[in-house]
């Protein structure tokens, strides 16, 4: 107990994280130890590379983007901090969690509204808070298999954004996305459950 | 057994068609009583003799009477064919069917049949054989669970389902055993009852056990939340296993008799049950894998395709049984594993049959299952009673399955996401019927080793009985009591599928990142392999693409979206832009057109606007550019399809690339259109043109010529429409007709009857685009114009209408069967060819005259003349150079055709036919 304590001491700022994220102390560890884990050569920070270096990460098709979702605001380094906070998102949720919270408190980083916000944002590459169908077909082609033609990935890439847009404009705003998703557990299905 | 399989494996081989491979199994199951008396060639005897007499009989009789030789599949046949009746009675009110589950209704008319023939034959008679029940009547079930079982939500669960099947049944066994055997030396149980521990222990193995059948019966009318759902069937699935190995440790215990068993046997029975589970499913899994890659090379012979599901599913039960591992596992995982690989590769048609088929014969061994449960329980020489057992057995099975289930629930939810509250407790340890398998099992003890079998068949019945009429009734009521999470249907959209799978991606990158390989990281794991190898390894090529569940939504979307278009009256371009029904949001006015209905259904007969009259002017306008458009773009087969008479072969496919293009094209159409809407370019015109009488198209829908990157809206209507002559259509016609009546409509063209006026034409060029798309904004509505416009306004009068009032649609008499055919065609894209007359429809030749100098103003000033043929040319070209390897392998194929079929199997000639119209066109 003593031992871990201390290690915990390591974390710099974890009260004011554990507030923000709602981790818990045991998970806390654990992340830092994958962060140091991670961070090659013990720079207090991550790098894209050190991400990168992730094997499995290097096959996934949204890889990169999840990668790029660590460095917002242009960023080219991430704290521990920032990296518990991209986390945190995947927090599971708690049953009782909106009945007990303070109205004024901002939302949880693991709401539905902020997990959504974090899927969103990965389609969103230009950041202007809609869905293009260019940025569609982007997503499409990454995550749909290489023998589906080109015509066909844009037929489907037209079909989804019709699907969800609503106003209108040829793209998804992250309202008609959050809608268009209105059905679904997001809560279950952007959660893991290591991340207590 | 695998001797009687072989001989009725032996008839499987001449008929490798759909309909004798359904009767074979009906055979098998009613070949087996005789096959138990007579052995392997008394059955063939039997089952022969339909075909060919086997003796001479000394003087020639008349008549004769065989009875014997048919009597036992007759039976079998005749007690299949009064449960399906029976069924049919209980459906025929809602409300009892909706209160009494299916299976309970069964088990009572088992009871009363039972009594029946007990009153007649006194003697019972017709009871479940543990032998029929294993090797005929149960794996069609299995198969059928483990083939639509839903993988992902399987997988999803398969911690909490493997606990309750391998740690539950343990307890539910040891527990109930051990407290009959309590109970017993307590003396609450008559001292009658000659057992001991082990003999109680035997007892609790094979009444623990969750069954399948039961389970699945009394769920599937329930529909609680999917979670729920296969947690529960999933176990009773799984715990086969280890009822089988506990059922078997325990009986050769018995058999031994209790002081000779050595510690080293108890290891046995702890490793057995591994070899048994897993050898189950590694049987199951190399099945699969077989079955797999045999569906890889079928294309040429798709007929065989659903056999072949069965009968290596089959296999592997019986190679299961044979190792006496675990069958159920092995067929449950058999069917689970290949289902991905297998849907890939069959044909569309193979598919439905598949599913079908695997839907009847599971729902006929249910109903005979429960049918004759009922019917043994009525044998009393079977039965001793006992209430303090019976009453025991029931108290304790309820009371340990509910204790087990929240002791594992609260260990497991240590570990879920989503934990099970009290209320999906309370419906999994309720929802624990018993049923047939335990029954089986207990007519299976030998009566000398263990002395109170008799008193446990009693039990047996009662306690199945009690679970699935008792439990089963309230089931019901309970989960409305308790407010349990229902299952909720909503249609997939292309969204969700999508981000659904970001939403994957995005957890395993997740774990990845946080170095921890959970669930998550394990699945995308096994999806990478599964692309790069087994896939690659079990696909082929060109149902790869296919599987792309992206895709596969997408493509379900759009034949739903056409049925539902057709349906609606395919109001789809209108001044709201597109509405495509399968978007939740979109408020869709369902209004009627029936023009449009009509040509989207392209269906048809008729292809005659001449209908309609009810029709409000303003919608005039858009029926007729809808009209327009899709006259353009009216796919226009190239070959015909057949009323094939072969067994061999049904389908082409060529047929079925038809189709997909079909779909494709259409909805790249609408979707151009739509977007063209949504600006506000608009127009065209096209320029309609008398023709042909209505062409039967089997896919119902619109599709485009053109499709070598030119917009399909290239091809100008009027261009085709310029070239293509009825006159020489009307020959051919003629010399077909005596030959094939009913096939020679089929070859028709469009009729063209609508003209566009010369204002939508001149907008039409001005704007650049062919883009057909009708809005009122733009065409102001007029009765006039529409009058104009509408050149069938002028011929009314010349068909007679039907209104269909029940429904919104508006379908001329003669339309009907192409129009019901083209609808259900939608769905299989399988139905046979429509061979209805068309009584259509030559264009009134005022009109055609006043079209004249259009044409010739459309020919001169359309940008590309001779657009029209090249795309056609050129894709009945492609479409040649693609099938030319098929049409040998067709009349091979096709021994019984005519010889005048393979001209319009062959698209070679089907281009020809098309030259001579381009030429007769520049004649007009």
């Amino acid at each position: 107990m003593g031992a871990r304590s201390s290690h915990a001491a390591v974390i710099p700022d974890a009260d004011g994280i554990r507030r923000e994220t709602g981790f818990s102390q045991a998970s806390l560890l654990r992340l830092h130890h994958r962060f140091r884990a991670l961070d090659g050569n013990n720079k207090g920070y991550l790098s894209r590379t050190d991400l990168q270096q992730i094997g499995a990460l290097a096959v996934n098709p949204l890889g990169d983007r999840i990668i790029d979702s660590f460095f917002p605001d242009g960023n080219q380094r991430v704290d521990f901090s920032g990296f518990v906070r991209i986390l945190a998102h995947f927090r599971p949720v708690e049953e009782e969690d909106p009945a007990m919270r303070d109205p004024k408190q901002p939302e949880p980083l693991n709401s539905r509204m902020n997990k959504l916000r974090f899927a969103f944002q990965l389609y969103d590459l230009d950041r202007d808070g809609k869905i293009s169908r260019h940025e569609m077909l982007q997503v499409l082609r990454l995550m749909v298999g290489v023998q589906v033609t080109e015509e066909q990935l844009e037929s489907i890439a037209d079909r989804t954004v019709q699907e969800a847009d609503e106003d209108g404009d040829g793209a998804v705003s992250f309202l008609e996305f959050t809608k268009s998703l209105e059905k679904m557990n997001v809560e279950q299905k952007m959660s893991i459950r290591i991340l207590k | 057994m695998l001797g009687r399989w072989s001989g009725s494996f032996f008839w499987l081989v001449p008929s490798p068609s759909f309909r004798p491979q359904f009767l074979q199994f009906e055979i098998s199951v009613e070949a087996f009583p005789s096959l138990r008396e007579n052995g392997v060639v008394a059955a063939e005897e039997t089952t022969q003799e339909p075909g060919a007499p086997g003796e001479h009989p000394p003087g020639l009789a008349l008549f004769r009477w065989q009875w014997h030789e048919v009597e036992a599949p007759y039976l079998v046949a005749l007690w299949i064919l009064v449960a399906s009746l029976a069924k049919i009675v209980f459906h025929l009110s809602r409300k009892v069917t909706s209160l009494v589950p299916e299976s309970c209704l069964l088990i009572l008319l088992g009871l009363v049949l039972g009594g029946i023939v007990l009153a007649v034959a006194k003697k019972a008679e017709y009871q479940l054989e543990p032998g029929t029940f294993f090797l005929f009547l149960l794996p069609p079930i299995v198969l059928d669970s483990g083939y639509f079982m839903p993988s992902r939500l399987f997988f999803d669960n398969l911690g909490a389902i493997l606990t309750y099947a391998v740690v539950g049944t343990l307890w539910n066994a040891f527990t109930t055993g051990a407290a009959l055997w309590g109970l017993r030396q307590a003396g609450f149980v008559a001292s009658r009852v000659q057992a001991g521990l082990l003999d109680f222990l035997l007892f609790g193995s094979l009444i623990s056990a969750v069954d399948p059948v039961a389970v699945l019966a009394v769920f599937e009318e329930v529909h609680v939340n999917e979670t729920l759902f296969i947690i529960v069937f999933g176990e009773s699935l799984l715990n086969d296993a280890v009822t089988v190995v506990l059922y078997k440790v325990c009986n050769s215990f018995v058999e031994m008799g209790s002081a000779n068993v050595q510690a080293a046997d108890y290891l046995k029975g702890v490793a057995s049950l591994f070899v048994v589970s897993l050898g189950g499913a590694a049987v199951g899994l190399v099945f699969a894998f077989l079955l797999a890659l045999t569906t890889r090379f079928t294309k040429r012979v798709r007929i065989i395709e659903p056999l072949l599901v069965f009968l290596l599913a089959y296999a592997a039960y019986l190679t299961a049984e044979m190792a006496s591992l675990s069958a159920i596992l092995a067929v449950t995982m058999c069917g689970l594993g290949c289902k991905k690989y297998v849907e890939a590769n069959i044909s569309h048609k193979s598919r439905t049959a598949v599913k079908y088929t695997m839907k009847t014969l599971a729902s006929c061994a249910e109903t005979v299952i429960f049918m004759l449960l009922g019917i043994s329980a009525v044998d009393s020489s079977k039965w001793a009673w006992d209430s303090g057992l019976v009453l025991g057995t029931l108290i304790f099975i309820l009371f340990f399955r509910a204790l087990g289930v929240v002791l594992q629930t609260w260990v497991l939810n240590q570990f879920r996401l989503v934990p099970l509250d009290k209320i999906d407790q309370v419906v999994m340890s309720y929802g624990g019927l018993r049923g047939a398998v335990a029954f089986a099992l207990v007519i299976l003890l030998d009566r000398t080793k263990v002395p109170a079998k008799d008193y446990f068949v009693a039990t047996t019945i009662v306690v199945v009985f009690f679970t699935v009429i008792v439990q089963g009734l309230t089931i019901k009521p309970l989960v409305k009591w308790l407010k349990v999470k229902r299952s909720e249907h909503h249609k997939p959209t292309l969204n969700q599928e999508l981000h659904e799978h970001t939403f994957d991606h995005i957890l395993a990158a997740v774990e990845d990142v946080v170095g921890h390989h959970g669930y998550h990281y394990w699945r995308d794991r096994w999806e990478q392999f599964d692309k790069k190898y087994l896939s690659q390894l079990l696909m082929r090529r060109s149902a790869y693409r296919i599987r792309d569940q992206i895709w596969d939504v997408y493509y379900r979307l759009n034949i739903r979206d056409a049925i539902s278009f057709v349906d609606q009256g395919g109001h789809v371009l209108s001044s709201t832009g597109l509405t495509l029904p399968s978007m939740p949001s979109r408020n869709s006015v369902a209004e009627t057109s029936v023009t449009n209905l009509l040509r989207e259904s392209g269906s048809g007969a008729c292809l005659d606007l001449q209908v309609i009259d009810t029709v409000r002017s303003g919608r005039d306008r858009e029926d007729a550019a809808m009209h327009h458009l899709l006259c353009g773009g009216l796919y226009k087969p190239r070959r015909r399809y057949k009323a094939s008479c072969s067994r061999h072969f049904i389908s082409e496919d060529a047929q079925e690339r038809q189709d997909k293009e079909v779909f494709q094209q259409n909805m790249k159409r609408r979707l151009e259109s739509f977007k063209s809407t949504k600006h506000n370019i608009c127009f065209t015109k096209s320029k309609p043109r008398p023709h042909k009488a209505g062409r039967k198209k089997k896919d119902g829908v619109a599709n485009a010529e053109a499709i070598n990157g030119k917009p399909p809206r290239d091809l100008g209507f009027q261009d085709t429409a310029a070239v293509i002559l009825n006159v020489e259509s009307e020959e051919e016609e003629e010399e077909e007709s005596d030959s094939s009546e009913t096939e020679k409509e089929d070859d028709e063209g469009i009729i063209f009857v609508a003209r566009a006026t010369s204002e939508v034409l001149q907008e039409g060029k001005v704007s650049g685009s062919l883009e057909l798309c009708p809005s009122p904004r733009v065409i102001p509505p007029s009765p006039t114009c529409a009058e104009k416009e509408l050149p069938w306004k002028s011929g009314q009068g010349d068909l007679a209408v039907y209104v269909s009032s029940e429904t919104t649609k508006i379908v001329p008499v003669d339309m009907q069967m192409g129009w019901n055919q083209s609808i259900s065609s939608l769905e299989s894209l399988a139905s046979p060819p429509c061979t209805q007359a068309t009584t259509l429809t030559r264009l009134p030749p005022r009109q055609q005259d006043a079209e004249e100098p259009q044409a010739l103003l459309d020919l001169s000033s359309d940008p590309h003349p001779s657009f029209a043929f090249p795309p056609s040319l050129a894709k009945a070209g492609r479409s040649r150079s693609e099938s030319s390897a098929d049409i040998p392998q067709q009349q091979e194929l096709q021994p019984l055709m005519g010889h005048k079929d393979h001209t319009h199997l062959s698209p070679g000639t089907a281009t020809s036919h098309w030259c001579i119209h381009f030429n007769r066109g520049a004649r007009l």
